[in-house]
């Protein structure tokens, strides 16, 4: 089976992050880039997949010129080739317009099956594996901490607050999944030898013929008018015990309506 | 990863190896350290992951399933996981040196038939050189492997064996001839050998995670295409994988060290004494900076010794020089950095007592430091 992972270079989560004083987005040139944790669960899946049914992976990737640590990572943990969409013109695409670009991207390629990260962990909407299916005509399985291939079907165990669903669909489909689903591997150095002879296919959005006007900061119905630094966090309250500090917690308590 | 490792690394393959590694020390190998250590856990599943991620044969050849990478990107991996933990690192430098005999000594066929397994990361080797009576004597060691038929059966025993028991394969030196340096041999035993054992683990007082113990050979039978280089050819077979071990250890000597200062800096930054952080205090910021330019001279000269081997030249003499400036800078730098760290330092709620219990081994293996300078000495006597 064909297999499309999407991956999206983040920052670094331990790192402090900026935001850009004139866009407003996140100053992504500050702080060193990585693949989106998550994602990486989506890798792992999709090589698991195929190495259980044969088949290929196939990483698509979209960001800024060097943000190509996060399908080299792919790459490296076994994935086939990569897709890289890349253009001055996609920086500020909100997720609406991300997905605009994803989905043409995929409409060059073949696959019974594209996998991504539930979330990205710098603006976490999560509405990109939703959006994406919408724009494909393509059933969604979101949330997936399991994931069955029979055939042409498909059968997800989707989290949810109270335990799992189980959705079934039929291929081609795109599912999100999460941290549970299984434990991704670490790069081999083999791996990473291998991984810079693997192809990489390097798209514009002229190449791709996409309007520039229908993604980037022109193609985003999201804006952000406005955005202040977090204070710091106020110290913590001390009650020290002098007979009545029973009655001091249960105060506070109350006081944060908890009792 | 940092400017100055960056450019110690002289291939973006290199980086992207050492980035591995760092990924590895930190997610798999920094958590666990402490627990293992105070409970003496050999880490064997750290060994798979790590030799599954290919770091068991970095120097040798691709050909045989190796990285192909030069001492002076392998020794820097060694560095790294000895920084998160000493006795991976130690260990890595132990199997490298325990494949070392066979990738340069022994025949295309031998190295075909078990080169690959043994650095394919499913394999870990040990080395059996040392004996209960000769340590740094080694050349008068006196376990015996007597020709027989087309077999070598072995007897005595072997002391201080890193991994004793727990490897896949050792690499031993024992007598085929006459007294003296010229009348030892190698021989690789599988670890299933009827009559090879290993006695109860060495109750050491640190690096405890690395299992430390005699192997007793008692008429140990070894096929005879198992035997490795020349007849008698053993000691300097020995020796020369000593000058590659030597380059092993001091390299982990600087990981410990880097993670003693490590420690000892962050502490200084935020312990406040006397209305500043103490490392403002010139008494303690000196002593991290003497600890700081102890731990990276000894990179350099690891490193400058690994450039020769590298270049196919001579570095016995370098590699003693590396072997004895790095461990003693190790001894004096976790010294230092329980000083720094002070109360807090000698409790166990903090590393740093345990990177001066390790430090202390690394002063002793591989060739004491005594022996390093009579290397140092010799060869600067024959000039």
């Amino acid at each position: 089976m064909k297999i499309v992972v999407l991956v999206k270079q983040v920052p670094d989560t331990a790192a402090d992050k900026r935001l850009d004083p004139d866009t407003l987005a996140v100053d992504r040139g500050a702080v060193d880039g990585l693949i989106n944790e998550m994602d990486e669960f989506a890798v792992e899946e999709a090589l698991q997949l195929v190495e259980k049914h044969g088949g290929e992976v196939t990483v698509v990737s979209m960001g800024p010129d060097d943000a190509t640590d996060a399908y080299k990572k792919a790459l490296q943990m076994g994935a086939d080739k990569a897709v890289f969409l890349s253009d001055p013109a996609l920086a500020g695409s909100d997720a609406l317009a991300t997905s605009e670009a994803l989905a043409k991207v995929l409409g060059t390629l073949e696959y019974d099956l594209v996998i991504l990260g539930s979330e990205a962990s710098d603006a976490r909407t999560s509405l990109v594996p939703a959006l994406l299916a919408e724009r494909l005509g393509l059933p969604q399985l979101t949330f997936a901490s399991k994931v069955e291939v029979d055939g042409s079907a498909i059968r997800v165990n989707r989290l949810t607050d109270y335990g799992h669903d189980v959705v079934e669909a039929a291929l081609p489909a795109v599912v999100s999944v999460v941290e549970k689903i299984n434990e991704p591997r670490y790069p081999s150095f083999k791996g990473i030898m291998a991984a810079k002879k693997k192809p990489v296919e390097a798209l514009d959005l002229a190449g791709l013929g996409l309007d520039a006007g229908s993604v980037g900061w022109a193609g985003s119905r999201s804006k952000v008018l406005d955005a202040t630094v977090a204070p710091p966090r106020a110290k913590g309250t001390i009650v020290t015990d002098e007979g009545n500090g029973g009655s001091e917690l249960v105060g506070f308590l109350a006081s944060k309506k908890f009792v | 990863m940092d400017a100055i490792r960056r450019a110690l690394l002289p291939t973006e393959e290199a980086q992207a190896l050492f980035e591995l590694t760092e990924e590895l020390g930190r997610e798999e190998l920094a958590p666990r350290a402490a627990a293992a250590e105070a409970a003496a856990e050999f880490p064997r599943d750290v060994f798979r992951l790590i030799g599954r991620s290919g770091l068991l044969g970095l120097p040798y050849d691709e050909e045989y399933g190796g990285g192909s990478q030069p001492y002076a990107v392998y020794l820097q991996v060694v560095e790294e996981l000895a920084r998160h933990w000493l006795a991976v690192g130690l260990g890595v430098s132990v199997h490298t040196l325990s494949c070392h005999a066979l990738a340069e000594y022994g025949t295309d066929k031998q190295r075909k038939y078990w080169l690959p397994d043994m650095i394919g990361g499913e394999q870990l080797g040990a080395y059996c050189l040392s004996e209960p009576e000769h340590g740094s004597d080694a050349a008068n060691l006196t376990t015996r492997a007597a020709a027989d038929g087309d077999e070598y059966v072995i007897d005595g025993t072997k002391a201080w064996i890193t991994h004793g028991g727990q490897a896949d394969f050792y690499t031993v030196l024992a007598r085929t001839g006459e007294p003296g340096a010229r009348g030892i041999s190698a021989f690789l035993v599988d670890s299933a050998a009827a009559g090879l054992s290993a006695a109860e683990p060495e109750h050491k007082m640190g690096m405890r995670s690395s299992t430390t113990s005699q192997m007793v050979f008692e008429g140990v039978r070894v096929p005879a295409e198992r035997q490795i280089g020349e007849l008698g050819q053993g000691f300097e077979i020995a020796m020369r994988a000593l000058d590659c071990g030597r380059l092993g250890i001091a390299a982990c000597a600087v990981g410990v060290a880097q993670a003693a200062l490590d420690t000892a800096t962050a502490y200084a930054k935020q312990r406040e004494q006397f209305g500043k952080p103490i490392i403002r205090h010139e008494a303690v910021g000196f002593l991290l900076a003497d600890m700081a330019a102890r731990t990276e001279v000894g990179r350099a000269a690891y490193l400058a010794a690994a450039r020769l081997r590298d270049l196919g030249l001579p570095f016995a003499r370098q590699a003693a020089i590396a072997k004895l400036h790095c461990t003693d800078a190790a001894m004096q730098t976790t010294i230092d950095a329980v000083q720094v760290l002070g109360g807090a330092g000698y409790t166990t709620d903090f590393p740093v007592e345990r990177y001066l219990r390790e430090a202390k081994v690394l002063q002793i293996v591989e060739g004491t430091n005594q022996i390093q300078r009579r290397v140092i000495a010799k060869a600067l006597e024959r000039g």
